[in-house]
């Protein structure tokens, strides 16, 4: 389902279930609910706004990502509950300069070139978070 | 009937080019056999950890060449991944083999060559244990899974994140100096009298994590021979017996949310370890566990029961976790000081288990030990190992 979720995502829509049992969310999609593993899910889309919870500037990168360092992977906190990963599109200096915990974000994609490893071979799609006003 | 290590090996952690991950196998291995006093041919099976053979030196189906390469042509031999926790995991379930009346005598160990790879190619393995759909695309590192968590661990616990990272430090300076006393560590000799400045000033990796908040990428082999009880007292010696095991799992980095610094899976492993050996952590005399970063051995400690959340980095910087302090932690220099062939860390932190609760361990003896306790991490909290050991 992971083809589905990003070029979704590509069209700025942020997909994810919804738990017919316990009512939480589940993003991105998974067969079970994260929260009580049911599996009578609905998909469905999120908002796309979120909080950063943490994050940190990568210097050292794997390969297959060298030319793209420095670069800032965060963890969000979506309004929904779920939490996801992605990059936060800022400056690394800033990043580094200034506390970006508890700002709020929107979710948009990026299309990089894949690499050996990636499950995606012809791109690899990043989910980015902007950072509001 | 119980179970029991009978003997130990492992290979000096380092720069192995000139040595395949068969011949870092066979060299722990020929140790152990030596120290558990046994013969070759009372070896039944061999449970083999390695992480990211493929990747690095062209190789993953291993286990029958290793088993070939130290002179047991046919017996069952298994390879086991669970990332840094592989050789955990086949000790772990070379005991339960053992209990159930499988086999008298087995062998477990593991190799890695992670230094020789180089960086790039070493960086992009150890990723291969984060999610490969969602975290990669990230470009998610192994220190930036930690580097999120230390930062995550300042806000939740209000600490404002210079002074957490001086705290995390200390862990370094202690392992760094634990390290450069132990013959068989990657830094012996080396780092010794580090500073907290030197570990704040050096390289950043991934931020707030330096490259002395990091362990090494190493190469390197270790083993173990595990038997039952009977076949321990036929053999003599001085048996460890394992008194309790604990393994639990854990999904993708980002579907934990808030628990990434509870590492809930270390939580269940550790109380499944200590229900099994029917102790409480007040009983164990020292650990050895999964100090991959500076801020793993905070969080780690944590989760198993020894102290409260978001208090191991105050116990750490007041030296509680000295080897001359409550509960010494990692007295071979840990993952940070002696190295981290990934494969073979977990039948290491055995090998460092048994010599200690034997009084072998010279350079860095714990005074009176009689409980050891080992932790291993796989992945972001995907594979949590425990294993308690102890003497009569």
């Amino acid at each position: 389902m992971f083809m589905e979720f990003f070029n979704s995502l590509l069209e700025g829509k942020l997909l994810g279930m919804k738990c017919k049992d316990c009512g939480s969310y589940t993003c991105p999609p998974k067969h079970t609910c994260n929260s009580c593993s049911s599996r009578n899910l609905e998909k469905t889309i999120l908002s796309g706004k979120g909080t950063v919870k943490t994050y940190t500037v990568t210097y050292v990168a794997p390969m297959g990502y060298e030319k793209e360092v420095p670069y800032v992977v965060a963890l969000v906190e979506l309004d929904e509950g779920p939490w996801i990963i992605g990059r936060l599109d800022v400056d690394p200096k800033i990043a580094e300069e200034n506390d970006l915990t508890d700002k709020r974000v929107s979710i948009f994609a990026k299309e990089m070139p894949s690499e050996m490893f990636y499950p995606m071979k012809e791109k690899r799609i990043v989910p980015y978070f902007r950072i509001e006003g | 009937m119980r179970v029991a290590v009978i003997g130990v090996g492992m290979t000096k952690f380092g720069k192995h080019p000139d040595k395949s991950l068969v011949d870092l196998f066979a060299d722990a291995f020929f140790e152990a056999l030596e120290d558990a006093n046994i013969e070759l041919k009372n070896v039944e099976a061999i449970y083999f950890g390695n992480f990211v053979g493929e990747m690095t030196d062209g190789s993953a189906n291993l286990s029958g060449f290793v088993a070939d390469e130290v002179g047991l042509k046919n017996i069952p031999a298994i390879r086991y991944e669970g990332a840094c926790a592989s050789s955990s995991v086949a000790f772990r379930e070379a005991v339960r083999a053992v209990k159930a009346g499988y086999y008298n005598c087995v062998a477990v160990g593991g190799a890695e060559k992670l230094l020789s790879a180089g960086t790039a190619i070493g960086t992009r393995a150890l990723a291969t244990a984060v999610d490969g759909v969602y975290e990669m695309t990230a470009g998610l590192t192994f220190p930036g899974v930690f580097a999120l968590a230390a930062r995550y661990y300042a806000k939740k616990y209000e600490i404002p994140l210079q002074k957490l990272r001086e705290m995390m430090a200390y862990v370094s300076v202690k392992n760094h100096k634990y390290g450069a006393v132990n013959p068989k560590a990657q830094f012996y000799g080396k780092y010794g009298d580090l500073k907290v400045e030197d570990v704040l000033n050096s390289r950043m990796i991934c931020s707030p994590l330096t490259l002395l908040d990091c362990c090494p990428m190493t190469d390197g082999g270790s083993a173990v021979i595990v038997a039952n009880e009977k076949f321990a007292k036929e053999v003599g010696g001085d048996p460890v017996y394992v008194l309790g095991t604990g393994q639990a799992s854990g999904g993708s980095l980002f579907r934990q949310g808030e628990d990434i610094i509870k590492a809930i899976p270390r939580k269940i492993a550790a109380e499944m370890a200590f229900r099994e050996a029917k102790i409480t952590p007040k009983d164990v005399d020292f650990v050895e566990v999964h100090d991959c970063f500076t801020i793993a051995e905070i969080i780690a400690l944590e989760a198993m029961g020894f102290f409260e959340y978001g208090t191991a980095c105050y116990a750490t910087a007041e030296g509680v976790t000295s080897i001359d302090g409550d509960l010494p932690v990692n007295p071979d220099g840990g993952l940070i000081g002696k190295g981290h062939p990934v494969g073979a860390t977990g039948t290491s932190q055995i090998y460092t288990a048994v010599k200690q609760l034997r009084n072998e361990f010279k350079w860095n003896q714990v005074k009176d030990a009689r409980i050891a306790m080992t932790d291993t991490l796989g992945g972001d909290f995907g594979t949590l190992v425990n294993i308690i050991l102890g003497v009569d």
